[in-house]
């Protein structure tokens, strides 16, 4: 049997969960690339490629970000609104993950229980989370995979996630001055 | 010495390094020598035969300021209930139950899985009613199997002590968080002494980082929680279905995620005896120790007999057992329960299903005896199947 592979939607018809098929979050200093375990710091390349490719990158920052007010958290605020400035992306919000009344506003936010609403809606080709709780990431990520062709990135400050096409574990503001180093490169070099 | 004073220390420390002395022990205290290491913030139970005992003595760790609350609900369901609660709001919990309790409290078991909480808690197994028996026999732990919690089976007192000990550090991982329940065949373990190699260490271990959950804790100083988690309902268009589902996968995912965890603290998922014998055992819990001893009763006729003891039921070793029964011609399952649902986790991993003899069981209190396990080896297939 062919080994799993984590690839860019739409994979049809509720997706199976990944770690059921043997993706493995790898340990530090790992990354994974659409299921492969990869070393950090090819990933960091990848996503800089995928951000600055994409037509309709965007963030989404979740409440780990969005409600911490730690000047950790402060720093990692701009550098994400650096990073997407950069790459001339979106910020569409996570801000909780209630169930809405009638509906989420696409426009505004994205909410774990309809994700490839707001995807469709904003036609993203290329989706980032971080600061999103790993559980309500990973439920977004996979319903993203299932029913929307956008490719999906996590900036983890856990483990990982094996739901994203492209994921990195650990992700401190290090990491994410290493990701606005790395498209700044590509972007001198052309891309 | 009060828990406060404690030195705290890693999972690795305390399981492989900390000073340990041999004691002689039944099986609930040696669930008290456990919890007097594992820094508890709370423990709620309810007196049920034959987990009482262990849950008395968790009770003697609060006085003596090992444990720093302790509560007894007013019944099982609402025991666990509470538990829910307090794992919610961020804090380590323990609790134990069995038998007619398990069951009473079982909408409780897939709701923490669901609710991604790290619940450590000790199942000592009982038969089900009715007719009542207050006596061994561990059916209870076939309708655990998909309730989406972890779980170990101690064939000892030894292993009880060591896997509860381990299970919080498993439980309290980012990516798996999820209960974990630690069986023993109640009375078996719980009411015979046996030998134990406990920490005399002053030492406990480290507290729970409740910011690592992956879920939002119970915060009301800290926006937005009550946002967060406002009833998930599944209603109408609201939450799309694909989110219960997606949510449901996960859970099964977080188990899945253990493995790596389970292994570095537990050893192998399996262990094995005699692996190149035609005829394999496979067992769990007491039926183990029962296994060994029907192995050596066939050695001394000459029949070859191997072992192949499973160590945990969630997530199931599939690949492992796969490998370990390749080449065997005849497969003994012995169990302490009517269903055989040992026997149907190895049927559904391994080719060739006409190898398997899926007994002996012995249940509602009944002992099983080794040559009973004799007879199976030599072709009888009858006894409780």
């Amino acid at each position: 049997m062919e080994a799993y592979q984590v690839l860019q939607g739409p994979e049809g018809y509720l997706p199976p969960a990944a770690a059921m098929h043997g993706i493995t979050l790898g340990e530090t200093g790992q990354a994974l690339i659409e299921g492969r375990l990869v070393k950090k710091e090819e990933a960091v390349g990848h996503i800089a490629k995928k951000l600055l490719e994409a037509t309709t990158p965007t963030f989404f920052p979740g409440p780990l970000l969005l409600w911490k007010t730690t000047s950790y958290a402060l720093e990692r605020g701009k550098l994400i609104r650096e990073i997407a400035a950069e790459v001339n992306a979106k910020v569409i919000p996570m801000p909780d993950y209630r169930p809405k009344y009638p509906m989420i506003n696409p426009e505004v936010e994205i909410n774990p229980n309809h994700p490839n609403l707001t995807i469709w809606f904003n036609k993203i080709d290329v989706g980032v989370f971080i600061g999103v709780h790993c559980h309500q990431a990973n439920l977004a990520l996979k319903i993203i995979r299932g029913g929307t062709g956008c490719y999906t990135v996590a900036l983890c400050a856990e483990e990982g996630h094996e739901e994203a096409n492209t994921s990195l574990r650990e992700t401190d503001n290090d990491t994410l001055r290493e990701l606005l180093a790395a498209i700044k490169d590509l972007r001198k070099k052309g891309a | 010495m009060s828990a406060k004073n404690l030195k705290e220390v890693s999972t690795e420390y305390m399981l492989f390094k900390a000073e340990r002395e041999e004691q002689f022990m039944t099986g609930s205290e040696a669930v008290r020598e456990a919890i007097r290491r594992s820094n508890i913030d709370m423990s709620i139970v309810y007196p049920i035969t034959p987990q009482s005992e262990s849950s008395h003595l968790v009770g003697d760790l609060y006085a003596e300021g090992y444990v720093k609350e302790y509560l007894r609900g007013e019944n099982e369901f609402a025991v666990m209930s509470e538990v829910a609660g307090g794992a919610m709001a961020g804090i380590r919990m323990f609790t134990a139950t069995c038998g007619p309790g398990t069951l009473r409290a079982f909408e409780n078991f897939p709701m923490w899985s669901g609710a991604r909480l790290p619940i450590v808690i000790a199942f000592m197994t009982r038969a089900i009613n009715a007719p009542l028996s207050i006596q061994p026999d561990n059916i209870e732990m076939s309708m655990l199997l998909d309730t989406g919690m972890i779980m170990l089976h101690a064939e000892n007192a030894q292993e009880f002590y060591d896997m509860l000990l381990m299970s919080f550090s498993v439980a309290e991982r980012t990516s798996v968080h999820i209960p974990v329940g630690v069986f023993v065949d109640g009375f078996f373990v719980t009411h015979t002494r046996q030998k134990v190699k406990v920490v005399i260490e002053d030492v406990k271990l480290q507290g729970y980082d409740p910011a690592m959950s992956p879920t939002p804790t119970i915060d009301m100083e800290t926006p937005p929680f009550r946002y967060m988690k406002d009833p998930f309902v599944m209603k109408s268009n609201y939450v799309s279905y694909a989110a219960h589902a997606s949510w449901q996968q996960e859970c099964m995912a977080s188990i899945e995620r253990a493995r790596p965890y389970i292994k570095a603290l537990m050893g192998d998922f399996i262990e094995r005896e005699n692996p190149g014998a035609p005829i394999q055992i496979v067992a769990s819990g007491t039926a183990v120790s029962q296994s060994r001893a029907a192995i050596k009763m066939a050695e001394s006729e000459g029949i070859e007999v191997g072992l192949v003891k499973i160590k945990s039921i969630r997530p199931f070793p599939a690949e492992e057992v796969k490998k370990a029964l390749a080449t065997a011609q005849k497969i003994i399952v012995p169990e302490f329960n009517r269903v055989g649902w040992l026997a149907r986790e190895v049927a559904s991993v391994i080719p060739n299903n006409d190898r398997m003899v899926k007994g002996p069981r012995v249940f509602g209190g009944m002992t099983m005896p080794p040559d009973v396990i004799v007879k199976a080896i030599k072709g009888d297939t009858r006894c409780g199947v």
